[in-house]
């Protein structure tokens, strides 16, 4: 392996892998990131909350058929190699994203319009099932073992690297084209700009040599036949992936949707925070955090996996509901008094027809700005009956679009931050821990799997199942949180039990 | 430990169907009972995908009873050598 690295030395195996896998990250996360307006463009105009919650459905199934492109592209990894697969991967998922970016709207061509997009969503999916666990299994396999949780936390930075990519860009595209022009046309623009980005690494991946580990395998004859098989069907290294999943990656998993996109969607969508500031957040949070991934991933070289993961998912068991009861506290503006307003702008009133009926929707909004800085677009709504007998129905007031003062944003940048820690703590060592855990000859496969059904599964159904628990009458903005917290809970006790706490040992072909 | 692993692999395999259990009772009582406000939200297909993905994932979690129960996860292996069975 001294001779390969030589010749390829290391952080040019790193950097060509992860700039692919983190333009992946960035093509599946933009989905995410415009939930709501792709919701707005997918569905009648009409749908109101199921919009948002139908369109994180087709976001969900991203997710869910993750596993199956592990087995898809994890089996076609260890018969025919990392680098050919991991190229595939990425011509599919930079042709399903810029291809959404060209579908239609519900007003145009009805319900082909979120049905393409399922589509689409799910090659991307299938896609991104065989990437990471390639990348992963690449660098892995390039690294010397006592430095290999210090080289593959460079992988794990793209996934938080490609959703800060993605918020990026949509954040800039939106300032530059307007609100407006955003939501009717320019949201397209981050699914387009895709195809540029994949291009450039598709060109950067073809100059890529064959894992070394892979190489030798095959020069000795001794790649698998049936990886499938070999990876499930054996008990030994079935009770592995079994162990992987329940003891690691399912908690892994929604530890990291929860701080990295339920908190921004918790923000934006409960806390009815204003679409920039709450990406804003999220951004910094991410900046701030970031090179925390490739702290815990080296000092997992010296002290073990195990408990630095574990100790990540117990501090966000303890956590969570008090960091986001913050959330709701500070940005609960009913209780403002006429002393705390420094000014309200002059009242627009809209009168809306109801559809169907020949009743009228009267609503006046001003924009309110406290002593603090912060401010809030408050509407005062009725409905305005054409029958004249019967009284005006005054529906309850609504705050949003709320801007923080500057305080409580660092506050929330600083909590958003704490939880993308616990992030790092549970992510930086994972892709190291999975590595060593399996054989070179059915690696690709065996890893791939719990980490998608973990993360894909697990985690990546955090968002829909948080919001549809929080949707039912009886519940609270927070209950939505006990998803996280329960399946992490199960996964710390499965970990802290059964997980040895090995440290790093040559991998052996 | 070992007892502690062996003893907890009996709830693991409890848990696996109790999870399925509960999901569908919570399946039967929530579709169509959404909160005000979402009541166009189908929520029978969103709980058919949870079930459908759930379920399987809940066997995984009884065959992982299962070998704990036997013993399989006393020793663990301290590298990735090949899988031998």
């Amino acid at each position: 392996m001294s001779q390969e690295l030589q010749k390829n030395s290391i952080f040019k195996v790193i950097g060509a892998s992860s700039l692919g896998t983190l333009i992946e990250w960035y093509d599946f996360y933009i989905f995410g990131s415009l939930a709501s307006i792709i919701g707005a463009q997918l569905f009648p105009a009409d749908a109101g909350a199921s919009a948002l919650i139908n369109t994180l459905a087709i976001f969900a199934a991203g997710f869910i058929v993750r596993p199956f492109g592990a087995l898809v592209f994890g089996r076609l990894g260890d018969l025919i190699g990392r680098k050919y697969t991991f190229l595939l991967t990425l011509v599919l998922m930079g042709g399903s994203t810029f291809l959404i970016g060209l579908i239609p709207s519900y007003s145009s061509i009805g319900y082909a319009a979120p049905i393409l997009v399922l589509i689409l969503r799910l090659v991307q999916g299938l896609a991104l099932g065989g990437e990471y666990g390639g990348a992963a299994t690449y660098v892995a396999e390039h690294a010397p073992a006592n430095k290999r949780g210090f080289f593959t936390s460079w992988i794990q930075t793209t996934a938080t690297g490609g959703l800060f990519l993605s918020l990026g860009i949509i954040v800039l595209t939106k300032n530059l084209i307007g609100a407006s022009g955003f939501a009717d046309w320019g949201w397209r623009i981050p699914f387009l700009l895709s195809i540029l980005l994949v291009g450039v690494s598709i060109y950067i991946r073809l100059k890529m040599h064959e894992s070394p580990m892979f190489t030798k395998l095959k020069t000795e004859g001794k790649v698998s036949k049936n990886p499938l098989k070999e990876s499930f069907n054996n008990k030994a290294n079935f009770k592995m992936v079994l162990l992987a999943l329940f003891g690691a990656t399912m908690g892994q998993g929604v530890i990291w949707y929860t701080g990295q996109f339920y908190a921004q969607s918790f923000i934006e969508n409960t806390c009815k925070v204003d679409f920039n500031d709450s990406r804003y957040i999220l951004l910094w949070g991410i900046a701030f955090a970031t090179p925390f991934f490739v702290v815990f991933g080296s000092w997992s070289d010296k002290v073990g996996r195990k408990w630095i993961m574990l100790t990540g998912m117990l501090l966000g068991i303890i956590f969570y509901r008090p960091i986001y009861q913050v959330f709701l506290d500070d940005t609960d503006f009913t209780k403002v008094t006429q002393q705390d307003i420094q000014s309200v702008s002059d009242p627009v009133v809209t009168r809306t027809l109801i559809e169907g009926t020949a009743d009228s929707l009267i609503s006046t909004s001003a924009r309110v700005t406290l002593l603090s800085g912060a401010s809030y677009q408050k509407i005062q709504s009725h409905i305005e009956f054409k029958e004249k007998s019967k009284a005006a129905a005054v529906q309850p007031d609504q705050l949003k679009d709320k801007q923080l003062s500057t305080a409580v944003f660092w506050k929330f940048v600083a909590l958003v931050f704490f939880q993308i820690l616990l992030v790092t703590m549970v992510y930086g060592p994972i892709a190291a821990f999975l590595v060593e855990l399996f054989p070179t000859k059915i690696r690709y496969t065996s890893m791939s799997l719990p980490y998608h059904v973990g993360n894909g599964v697990f985690g990546g159904l955090v968002p829909f199942i948080a919001t549809l628990i929080a949707s039912y009458s009886g519940s609270t903005p927070l209950s939505g949180l006990w998803y996280p917290i329960g399946i992490a809970s199960l996964s710390f006790v499965i970990g802290a039990i059964y997980l040895s706490n090995k440290k790093p040992v040559e991998t052996e072909a | 430990m070992n007892g502690l692993k062996k003893g907890l692999g009996l709830l693991w395999m409890i848990l696996g169907p109790a999870s399925v259990i509960f999901m569908f009772l919570q399946a039967y009582e929530k579709v169509g009972l959404a909160a005000e406000g979402v009541q166009k939200t189908n929520t029978a297909l969103q709980w058919g995908i949870i079930l459908f993905i759930f379920i399987p994932i809940s066997a995984g979690l009884v065959i992982f009873g299962y070998y704990a129960l036997k013993g399989e996860y006393d020793q663990l292996p301290s590298g990735s050598e090949e899988p031998k069975d």
